[in-house]
């Protein structure tokens, strides 16, 4: 079971990408819970700098814009 | 260069739908078409430039270079410069504050960099640079560094560091100076071009309908609107007409896509460019929205200390504007 993370406040940025590692967990086979955190406080904790982000098993692989389905995709795919 | 346009609007407009050149309709539709495509062409362009620089100079490596170089004063400006570069939306802000300063920069230093963020960005730059041509675009992107790197100074001596809110105090008396580095996958340059290609899409796309809608307003009041209206009406260049627009726009928020267009409009009837430019800088740079943002952060008086000077700063540069332009 794997554990995405897409942090952000918020924005139209983020919203697309928690709705894109949805998409990702949804085309490929692998079991993965995908939690958006919005809360600021607890994005720190991570050393966030420029939002989105996504983390997958507590691993920073993408800081600062939104990636794609297919890129997500591969991450989840490689690991 | 962008002759072809003209020529493309002036054919679609008078050839193909037959509407006169004199009328408002002609004129109005006209300067839409042309503007639309000279802009989209060069926002294209300038978002993928930036997309290129910012693949190798991630924020995390230029919070590095900030903590790490000596620059003997030369952090302001650099604060700034990276600022400009840097494209983030609004809702960073707050994120990069706190790791900005957590990593040992000085407060000072940081509002140089979140003073420019806004205030000079790709779309702007793009818009500018369509609209107002190359010197007017240069003035406007070196007068923003600028006015971040004394902002930055300025606030940087007042000693604000007790107007913070408790909890980023103490997020700060707990740290650790963090620099930790960023495993960046090393790719080579044909390997990112798809991707910062397809973003520099994304990004156009994602402002593409304020762009229409300010580039509408815009065509709507230069058909419409008689020459010199706002001269007439709201004091053209007298001395009060550069604090009264800041003080108006300050509370407003536009996106800068939007923004450009109709200020553009101004400008053909009659508002000096420098009022003009600074009324943009206060819309784009400072907001409600935002102060909302950085309460998290900031209490209500530095916020308040932080929106005045740089107020103060935007005010100034309109005057050195009209001076220069």
């Amino acid at each position: 079971m794997k554990k995405i993370k897409v942090l952000g406040p918020g924005c139209k940025k983020c919203q697309t990408a928690y709705n894109n590692a949805m998409e990702a967990v949804r085309q490929v086979d692998v079991e993965a819970d995908v939690i958006k955190i919005d809360d600021i406080e607890e994005m720190i904790k991570y050393n966030v700098l420029a939002t989105p982000v996504l983390i997958i098993d507590e691993e920073e692989k993408v800081a600062g814009r939104v990636p794609q389905v297919k890129e997500i995709k591969e991450l989840l795919i490689a690991q | 260069m962008f002759e072809w346009t003209q020529n493309f609007a002036d054919w679609i407009v008078y050839s193909v739908l037959k509407i006169e050149a004199e009328t408002a309709v002609g004129s109005a539709l006209n300067f839409f078409i042309y503007d639309t495509i000279k802009i989209l062409i060069l926002l294209f362009l300038i978002v993928f430039i930036m997309g290129i620089v910012n693949a190798y100079f991630p924020v995390d490596r230029l919070r590095d270079f900030l903590t790490n170089k000596k620059l003997y004063g030369l952090e302001y400006f650099f604060a700034a410069l990276f600022g400009a570069i840097t494209p983030f939306c609004s809702c960073s802000s707050v994120p990069l504050f706190i790791g900005f300063v957590r990593g040992g920069i000085p407060l000072g230093v940081t509002f140089a960099f979140l003073i420019t963020s806004p205030l000079v960005n790709e779309i702007a730059l793009a818009m500018f640079l369509g609209m107002f041509g190359v010197k007017a675009t240069l003035i406007y992107a070196g007068s923003g560094i600028l006015l971040g790197t004394v902002g930055g100074f300025v606030l940087g001596k007042m000693n604000l560091g007790h107007l913070l809110t408790e909890w980023v105090r103490n997020i700060l008396e707990n740290a650790q100076k963090v620099s930790e580095e960023f495993e960046q996958k090393k790719l080579s340059f044909f390997q990112r071009l798809p991707s910062i290609t397809r973003e520099a899409w994304q990004i156009v796309n994602g402002v593409l309908v304020y762009i229409l809608i300010g580039i509408g307003i815009g065509a709507f009041m230069y058909g419409y609107v008689p020459e010199n209206f706002f001269e007439t009406y709201l004091g053209g260049g007298d001395w009060w007409t550069v604090p009264a627009a800041v003080v108006l726009a300050v509370p407003m928020y536009a996106n800068a896509a939007a923004i450009v267009p109709v200020i553009e409009v101004f400008v053909i009837k009659g508002v000096p460019l420098g009022t003009a430019i600074a009324f943009m800088m206060a819309t784009i740079g400072l907001s409600l929205p935002e102060a909302t943002l950085l309460k998290k952060v900031m209490t209500w008086r530095l916020i308040a200390i932080f929106f005045g000077v740089v107020t103060v700063f935007i005010i100034f540069s309109g005057y050195i504007f009209n001076i220069l332009l």
